[in-house]
């Protein structure tokens, strides 16, 4: 660890990862209410197990890319990050607003209160309360690393990260913005979520990608830096109009169908073009860099984000297709792989490359690590095709001849197994990741001589 | 490195013909799904197109090819480059001025999105061309400003691209 203010990024790491679990937890229980539908449903509907799996992940996926620009910003910029308390200030707030929008969810408290009680809209019910903890810590955040940035060397993969972190935090004030007219109020509700995912995270998950394969592969800056431009102009050209594809059936004007279509269609080119960075990358580089997990980890992400947000975004974008696919299990396979692949890997790289950095010491753990890939990997993958197959079937039913939600729904039941079975298989994975992480092996050297068996850290 | 060796034969930045590609493919699209379309309503196409004002898009076509060739110019003679970026600009002052009128027509027809699929579309490519010729007119004037010649040269494809579209979209929306 070059600079002492990288240390910060550990606290964000660790809370990241609890959360991740009760994440993945909290999606076995759904993925079990699905096929034993009685089961909490007094205690914890199924909507409130869904949103906690929704939301925890995307608190997670943030405090990661925080985590990760408090390390990544000392190393691109020479330069201390600007003021530690103000950092461990924000976490503060983030996590004890987290627990504030729990115990409001789970017990409904305070219901119809301005302040404290919960508000209606899915997945930003967050009270008005925490709402204005997370600009707080927002601004406190944007105030921390633009102080750093400025302060120090501007590098590519610094201004991006930057830019992306800005757009971030200022897309998260139309959740303050609800409109009466239910068409509005859908409208600015995917500014929030979709220009994340499809255009600032994207900013953020570039540099972080690139700030790795600079670090893993050894292949120059000035390469690297051109790959990073030209998936951040695919990224926000295809991107923003993308958001179209959220408004071809609330009520928005029609054109929105095509603008729609036409421009999230061509959502796929950055992640193809992150794929290809990360493999011609690993082709041209010369460095043999030891964190071998990290590596992998950041190759699956690349490949992953390809194949669940492009593939399987590009999969029901066109609104022909998903005027029949709309809200079939085809959006939970394509909603699974896509976060799993370009968000929970891209988290999971840095973690692994970053751990043994801030541990200070040499990677370890690496099997167990890399075994954890490949169980989250293969049984979130395992997931989505079972999920393409229950929403194909879904839509025949459902849409085409006309039966009954129920009806259908019972007639899912053998994929509704098989992915609570993958998902347990993704649970174990990431509870191996954790262990892998956080628990260092005890090296065990054998010395020249027999008598003593000298434990290593 | 391919990238790099690839990017060094291109003129002007690299930057600016990933944007040409991506601004290609959006239109190009839009075409294509214009033409399918008409596959399945000739007639309706044929009637809607009655009341298009092709004259008036043939003297816009003719301004902007033009305007283009002044852009050109502005790389060939570089001590009168910043008088002929101006006069491409104004010029694309000119052609939007004749797309408002055009597009007054429209209106006082009643004419509006829901009309018909070929308004939509029409509204929808000449709108998002136009709204390109507004862009390229800030470019020509930003570069008329440097006159460093890599950022003319950057700043006239741009322009020539936003040409290249109109020269699709005049015949396959107005005169076919």
């Amino acid at each position: 660890m070059k600079y002492q203010t990288q240390k910060i990024a550990m606290a964000y790491f660790m809370v990241a990862m609890a959360l991740f679990a009760i994440q993945v937890l909290g999606g076995l229980l759904a993925g079990w209410i699905y096929v034993m539908p009685n089961t909490l449903s007094e205690l914890l509907p199924f909507n409130t197990v869904r949103m906690l799996h929704t939301n925890s992940l995307i608190v997670w996926l943030l405090l990661g890319f925080m985590g990760a620009t408090y390390f990544i910003l000392p190393e691109e910029t020479e330069q201390e990050i600007h003021s530690t308390t103000a950092a461990y200030a924000q976490l503060g707030i983030l996590v004890l607003g987290t627990l504030g929008v729990v115990v409001t969810y789970v017990f409904n408290l305070f219901e119809g209160h301005w302040l404290l009680g919960k508000e209606g809209r899915e997945f930003i019910e967050q009270p008005v309360w925490v709402k204005l903890g997370i600009v707080v810590a927002g601004l406190l955040f944007l105030y921390n690393v633009t102080m750093t940035g400025l302060k120090g060397k501007k590098t590519a993969i610094s201004n991006v990260l930057l830019l992306g972190l800005w757009g971030l935090v200022l897309l998260f004030l139309f959740a303050f913005y609800n409109p009466e007219n239910l068409a509005l109020d859908k409208q600015y509700w995917w500014y929030i979520v979709h220009l994340w995912v499809e255009g600032t995270w994207e900013l953020v998950m570039a540099s972080i990608l690139a700030f790795l394969m600079l670090k893993l592969t050894g292949v120059d800056r000035e390469i690297v830096e051109k790959w990073l431009y030209i998936i951040v102009a695919t990224a926000l050209f295809s991107g923003i109009l993308g958001t179209g594809h959220h408004y071809y059936w609330i009520g928005t004007p029609g054109y929105w169908q095509w603008i729609g279509s036409i421009f999230s269609s061509l959502e796929i080119v950055p992640f193809f073009a992150m794929m290809a960075f990360a493999f011609v990358m690993v082709w041209k580089g010369r460095r043999d860099h030891p964190n071998k997990a990290a590596l992998l980890w950041a190759l699956g992400c690349a490949t992953l984000a390809f194949f669940g947000a492009g593939v399987w975004g590009f999969l029901h974008t066109l609104h022909g297709v998903n005027y029949y696919t709309h809200g079939t299990q085809i959006t939970a396979a394509h909603g699974h792989l896509a976060f799993f692949g370009a968000y929970v890997s891209l988290n999971l790289a840095i973690f692994t490359y970053a751990f043994p950095i801030l541990f200070n010491r040499d990677p370890y753990n690496q099997v167990l690590n890399m075994a954890s890939f490949w169980m989250m990997a293969g049984g979130m993958t395992f997931m989505t095709f079972v999920l393409t197959f229950a929403g194909t079937v879904q839509t025949h039913l459902q849409r085409v001849q006309g039966d009954y939600f129920m009806d259908v729904q019972d007639q899912l039941a053998i994929f509704y197994w098989m992915r609570f079975g993958s998902g347990v298989i993704v649970v174990l994975g990431a509870l191996v990741f954790i262990y892998s992480i956080l628990v260092p092996r005890k090296e065990i050297i054998t010395p020249s001589d027999e008598d003593a068996t000298v434990v290593a850290e | 490195m391919t990238s790099a060796t690839a990017a060094k034969g291109l003129p002007g930045e690299l930057m600016m013909w990933v944007l040409i590609f991506s601004e290609l493919a959006v239109f190009g699209a839009g075409l294509a799904i214009f033409l399918a379309l008409r596959i399945f309503d000739p007639d309706g196409f044929a009637h809607a197109q009655t009341a298009l004002l092709p004259a008036l898009a043939g003297v816009n076509t003719i301004v902007l090819i033009t305007s283009g060739y002044m852009a050109a110019l502005a790389m060939k003679f570089p001590d009168r480059a910043r008088r002929l970026l101006i006069g491409a600009a104004m010029l694309g002052v000119v052609f939007l001025i004749l797309k408002g009128m055009e597009f007054q027509h429209k209106v006082d027809l009643k004419i509006t999105f829901e009309t018909h699929d070929f308004f939509m579309f029409y509204y929808l490519l000449t709108g998002f061309h136009a709204a390109h010729v507004l862009a390229g007119i800030g470019i020509l004037l930003l570069v008329a400003k440097t006159r460093v010649a890599a950022h003319i040269q950057t700043g006239a494809a741009f322009w020539h691209m936003v040409d290249l579209v109109w020269i699709l979209l005049f015949p396959v929306i107005y005169l076919l």
